[in-house]
């Protein structure tokens, strides 16, 4: 699976966890699955919940799982998925992040050291929840691929 | 009682691709191990060791949390619209 994701949307998360270090952020991945994997076409970055573990721990809470779905579907567009920052962490899915995940979403993770974004991987839970597997990331020139 | 079961686009491709479900059943509880028995691979995405709904998973009876009623054993209704709703959570490796 290729997750395909522009130039400009990926300078967008970037921005959001440099932002928001040294607590992790969090967002939605809006677009279109097709023959060749899944198009990003649009991002909403969201507020983390976790107010009380904000530096390595977030939370999307159901209504607004809910709600960016709502809005994604009124577009023609399909919730893809999410990302999240790694703050002075590797952009690895931690036990936490498996423990806790969905099946079918891509999950982005973007890792910060020092306030500077560093690698960015995204990820896919297995079916029997064992572990995640790479999702290729296809950078693309332009802003909407 | 016939409900009906709204699955969240991640668990589809485990519930034949359906987006609803139709389930009889008295309880949530009843409705949720109703669906999972009917798809097996539900279950595991659904519930934990020990048959608790995960805590990332929530669970709406006509719009209402059913936190806020009696929980899995909140009764049904001919007609009721059951959705299941993700809860997004992760981190790192470091203890909170």
């Amino acid at each position: 699976m290729i997750l395909r994701l522009s130039q400009d949307l990926t300078e967008r998360i970037r921005a959001h966890a440099t932002q928001s270090y040294p607590y992790e952020c969090c967002g939605a991945l809006l677009g279109a699955e097709d023959g060749q994997g899944r198009q990003v076409q649009d991002l909403v970055p969201l507020d983390n919940q976790r107010q009380d573990s904000p530096r390595n721990r977030f939370l999307v809470r159901p209504e607004d799982v809910i709600r960016v779905d709502k809005a994604a579907r009124a577009r023609g567009l399909e919730l893809l998925g999410w990302y999240h920052s790694h703050p002075d962490a590797p952009a690895k899915p931690s036990e936490f992040d498996r423990e806790h995940a969905w099946p079918w979403y891509s999950y982005l993770i973007v890792s910060v050291e020092a306030a500077q974004p560093r690698r960015m991987a995204s990820w896919r839970l297995t079916d029997d929840r064992s572990r995640f597997d790479a999702e290729e990331i296809a950078a693309q020139a332009g802003p909407n691929g | 009682m016939a409900v009906t079961v709204m699955i969240p686009t991640p668990l589809r491709p485990f519930a034949g691709s359906q987006s609803s479900v139709a389930v009889e059943a008295s309880t949530v509880g009843e409705a949720l191990d109703a669906l999972s028995s009917r798809y097996e691979e539900l279950r595991h995405h659904l519930f934990a060791d020990g048959g608790r709904l995960r805590s990332f998973v929530n669970v709406y009876v006509n719009q209402e949390d059913i936190r806020n009623l009696q929980k899995d054993q909140t009764p049904l209704h001919d007609g009721d619209t059951i959705m299941i709703v993700p809860s997004i959570a992760g981190g790192d490796n470091r203890k909170e």
